[in-house]
């Protein structure tokens, strides 16, 4: 349209919007001058009066439709129709308040369950990291090995390399999760911070409110840069928001650390599941991790870190540069680098956080959820059907008086968009209220801040719009299509309710039914099957003791012990825990099995076995103290523990596990055997039972132990095996850790059991989700038989009457409604059965030891569906009793 | 039905655009018009000329204002605007090259 148009149109449209009567008034004067002349003209002719006015009124045709057709050529007709639609749609639901609360609160639970969803997969996934810039353009770093594909630290030379090679990447940075003590005042306390890059702050765009952020160079250098930023959370906490703190200093492990910077108080670092409180450079890396300076080491690998990509650039073309620098330092590096790769990795994918974790759970939740809003939709669809027949008379005095289809379907689309729309806004609400509520299935661990926020940006309410509206298309046009087949003058003339039931109206209604039968069934095996893989990893044995056994942390690391200290104090520790009434063994271990913490990997040589060509085999161990076996209940298969005497003194010595003894030495007893450990040879002494080392559902694999003395770690875990109960054990302990040096501090004291219930959380996670959404589900379909049900009973009266009449008793009638139901989920479990089988392997790895294809999983879902449908239909069947068939035959 | 059956849409368009091209005229008139003109051949309901007047008029190519007519009547007149007469030109110059073409068509087929 030119502009010139415009000058004429805009005016006109303005007019005909906002001076609607006056326009309407002017053409029905226009029509009726025209009606008047040629009537006068019809007259001049001959004719009487009446026959001219008649014969006028023929020529022009209905007044109404003309005006209606004007009024439409004025192209504003659209919003005008919708206001009036909008209106009309208010009233029609203020008088049935039953149907109107009944649609909302499903269209509030199904929407609800979706915007709650998308906001924590934003939240969690897509844009899980509060006040940092850019987050769409953040990758994971991860290194990959032969056998390991799921990406695991890299070591800090190589990480640099890659910083300097990559020109793809805006830039690249550091954070690896740690713990560390703040000793403030008399009370020690652990907590969880992160060692970064110096330009860790600069490259996620986070500035601290007081002070500043880490100065390029103060990740270089051995213990060179004591320096730390604390969180806007722990200032308030443990400084009492002291706005002068920076420059002060502060006691942390063994270090005293200067406080240079507090960060927003909406940012909580980038780790997803955990709170960070404080951070330090990477050259203060000794003091957090065990094994040592590893700043110049590119054996060690142990850092965590991020690129932020050039705008524009995607993950694949970064990639390409990424294994390029990875081939080269490859080739120049040999010895630690061979068959290395680095990978880069969306951020939902992340490899080292719960990212990983949560990725499947929400992943299925994305399904369930609109799965849900399906039933719901459909509930609503059957609602208005119903309702739409109620006003079948109404829609077709509209259709006879000339209003058009299209205008009809109008009218009932608005109507559903008012009740979609409402249940939008509160399904917002219930998200808004929910958004924070995935942190509450997890259990509550002390000294780590769970940090896993739901976001609603606009990102997520976009999509609920989108969801509003395709709901309102389901909704609407269930009954929209359901007018089509109207018969303008049959169903004028006929007004007995006989017609309603016409057969393919009976036949959308049951067609719903029997979607949403379908769909919760589906989610019901769902349930089931996550319930009994839970269940199972429950029941299976770690391979060590659980409930009697405890396990916590002395963070030796604080009192700066010397390497010759530590181990005076460890021995003294376990003397006096020994002594400890009820306790009966007592060892430290680097690492407890399921923890986060990674164990320590080494490639191994083993005399007598010939690796394939390109096998570099490489196996995880653990550093433990005497009675380690004896203290968690793994059984010894062969040989001895270790002793005392397998000290630094000592010759080197390994005790190894039965995958480890059936892959590497054929099944023969290797005691006495060689074993190249990080390139050292150590004697086999002993073979250990299977157990599970950092997983629940792993399969067994090759792992071994070493003395604790000869691979020294300053803050190991202790664990006891005692007949005492938890509570009685932590006061003696802390009592015990007190006299010995009342600096230190104890981390949380946990039974095993409660450490392999941790580790499976992701699976009570995903059950509990997906169990509340299939209940949720399954209400909503029973409420749709329910729905389907009574209105079927309530049409046919007269044949059930008659069937009265014949002498059909109640339970006749009862078994008649019934089975009608159960037909109809019948039907929808056949269709259910199919779809479920197509879809559960599709759980794949929330699955433990439970086939997808579970014949008692659908069984038990099956049950529950059906007893469902009974229930729904007894309160119609039992209305059917009630006929009265005296008045049936009647009337 | 309100719509011409045996008239193409933008034909009556056109014709409209036409007759107001000589004179402001009022509907009535324009439909007096129309039958004038057209006889018998061309079928016009009086019911299909407002909304195509309504139509003329969203799109800026008439406008309309009212008057006394001269039977002493207050009608609402319609009027070609400048746009309206470069509409005309344009419809009027299709028009003349799609007939051409036909009746070039139908006199090939007749030798």
């Amino acid at each position: 349209m030119s502009c010139q148009q415009w000058l004429y149109t805009v005016p006109l449209r303005l007019r005909s919007l906002f001076l609607r009567k006056r326009a309407d008034q002017e053409l029905n004067e226009e029509l009726r001058d025209h009606l008047e002349l040629q009537t006068e003209e019809n007259m001049a002719r001959g004719m009487s009066p009446e026959a001219a006015r008649y014969a006028a009124l023929r020529a022009l045709g209905g007044l109404t439709q003309i005006e209606e057709e004007c009024r439409e050529k004025r192209g504003v007709n659209m919003i005008e129709n919708f206001v009036q639609d909008l209106r009309y749609g208010l009233r029609q639901l203020r008088r049935s308040p039953g149907f109107f609360v009944l649609a909302l609160s499903c269209l509030t639970l199904g929407i609800g369950a979706n915007t709650a969803v998308f906001s924590w997969i934003e939240g969690t996934l897509f844009r899980p990291y509060p006040a940092v810039a850019h987050q769409e353009r953040l990758v994971a770093i991860g290194g990959t090995s032969p056998g390991e594909e799921r990406g695991g630290p890299l070591s800090w030379p190589d990480y640099l390399d890659l910083q300097r090679g990559c020109t793809l990447c805006e830039t690249t940075f550091v954070t690896k999760i740690t713990g560390g003590t703040l000793s403030i005042g008399e009370r020690a306390e652990v907590t969880t911070g992160s060692i970064v890059s110096a330009n860790y702050f600069d490259a996620i765009g986070v500035h601290p409110i007081l002070g500043r952020g880490f100065e390029a160079g103060e990740d270089v250098g051995r213990n060179s840069h004591p320096v730390i930023v604390i969180s806007y959370q722990l200032w308030q906490s443990r400084f009492k928001g002291d706005p002068q703190i920076i420059g002060k200093t502060q006691r942390l492990n063994s270090g005293v650390y200067t406080i240079v910077g507090v960060t927003p108080k909406e940012f909580y670092g980038t780790f997803v599941g955990w709170a960070m409180n404080f951070w330090v450079p990477a050259s203060m890396e000794e003091d957090f991790e065990a094994g040592g300076y590893k700043l110049e080491d590119r054996g060690a690998r142990w850092i965590e870190s991020y690129a932020k990509l050039k705008p524009g650039v995607s993950r694949q073309q970064a990639q390409q540069e990424v294994s390029a620098i990875a081939q080269r330092l490859e080739a120049a590096y040999p010895a630690t680098n061979r068959g290395r790769g680095i990978k880069l990795w969306p951020l939902w994918e992340t490899p080292f956080n719960d990212a990983s974790t949560l990725l499947p759970t929400l992943k299925i939740m994305f399904w369930v959820a609109g799965s849900v809003l399906l039933i719901a939709s459909a509930n609503v669809g059957n609602l208005l059907l119903v309702r739409s027949f109620s006003r079948r008379r109404e829609i077709n005095v509209r259709l006879a008086l000339g209003a058009r289809y299209g205008r009809v379907l109008r009218q009932l689309l608005t109507e559903a968009l008012i009740v979609s729309a409402l249940g939008a806004a509160c399904g917002l609400l219930v998200a808004y209220w929910c958004r924070h509520a995935l942190i509450l299935l997890f259990p509550a661990r002390s000294g780590i801040s769970m940090h896993l926020p739901g976001e609603i940006d606009w990102r997520v309410l976009a999509l609920s719009v989108a969801i509003c509206l395709l709901t309102t298309l389901i909704v609407g046009l269930i009954p929209a299509l359901e007018t089509r087949s109207l018969d303008v003058s049959g169903a004028l003339k006929a007004d007995s309710p006989s017609v309603t039931g016409s057969r393919s109206r009976a036949w959308v209604r049951s067609s719903l039914v029997i979607v949403q039968v379908c769909l919760s069934f589906v989610l019901l095996v769902g349930t089931v099957l996550l319930l009994r893989s839970l269940e199972k990893i429950r029941n299976t044995s770690p391979g060590f003791l659980t409930t009697r056994v405890l396990t916590t942390k002395v963070s030796i690391g604080a009192a700066g012990y010397s390497e010759e200290q530590a181990k005076a104090f460890q021995d003294q520790l376990l003397d006096r825990v020994r002594s400890l009434p009820g306790v009966e063994a007592a060892a430290f271990a680097r690492i407890t099995p399921l923890g986060y913490i990674s164990y320590s990997s080494t490639p191994i040589a083993v005399d007598g076995y010939q690796p394939r060509p390109g096998e570099q085999p490489s196996v995880d161990y653990n550093q433990v103290s005497p009675d380690y076996f004896a203290t968690m209940g793994i059984p010894l298969l062969s040989g001895r523990e270790f002793t005392r005497t397998d000290d630094e003194n000592a010759s080197l010595v390994a005790v190894v596990n039965q995958t480890m003894v059936d892959r590497y030495w054929g099944g023969q007893d290797p005691i006495g055997r060689r074993l190249q450990v990080n390139g050292r040879w150590v004697r086999v002494v002993g073979v250990a039972a299977n157990s599970k080392y950092e997983s629940m559902r792993e399969v067994p694999r090759p792992f071994f132990y070493v003395p604790l003395r000869q691979d020294f770690a300053k803050s190991p875990n202790l664990n006891i095996r005692t007949t005492q109960p938890l509570r009685t054990i932590a006061t003696a302990l802390s009592r015990e850790v007190h006299t010995l040096d009342p600096n230190l501090a104890l981390y949380e004291i946990i039974t095993l059991q409660e450490q392999v219930d941790r580790s499976t959380s992701p699976q009570l996670v995903a059950v509990t989700l997906v169990a509340i959404l299939g209940g949720l589900a399954l209400l909503l379909a029973a409420i749709g038989i329910y729905g389907v049900m009574s209105y079927t009973v309530s049409q046919s009266t007269r044949e059930l009457g008659l069937r009265m009449a014949l002498g059909a008793g109640a339970s006749n009638l009862l078994r008649v409604v019934i089975s009608r139901g159960l037909a109809l989920t019948a039907i929808g479990i056949v269709f259910g059965t199919a779809v479920a089988l197509a879809l559960t392997r599709l759980m794949g790895d929330l699955l433990y030891n439970v086939s997808p294809y579970d014949l008692r999983a659908f069984g038990l879902a099956l049950a529950v569906m059906t007893s469902a449908t009974i229930t729904a239909c007894l309160w119609p069947a039992w209305h059917a009793t009630r006929i009265d068939p005296a008045r049936v035959l009647r009337d | 039905m309100s719509k011409p059956s045996d008239l193409v849409q933008g034909t009556l368009d056109m014709l409209i655009l036409k007759i107001l091209a000589l004179q402001p005229l009022n509907g009535w008139a324009i439909s007096q018009r129309l039958k004038q003109i057209s006889g018998e051949v061309l079928q016009v309901s009086d019911g299909s000329l407002y909304p195509a007047l309504h139509k003329l008029e969203q799109q800026g190519w008439i406008s309309a204002q009212w008057k006394v007519s001269e039977s002493n009547r207050r009608a609402r007149f319609y009027s070609l605007t400048r746009l309206g007469r470069k509409q005309l030109e344009k419809e009027a110059a299709n028009w003349n090259r799609l007939s051409a073409a036909i009746s070039s068509v139908v006199k090939m087929s007749e030798a």
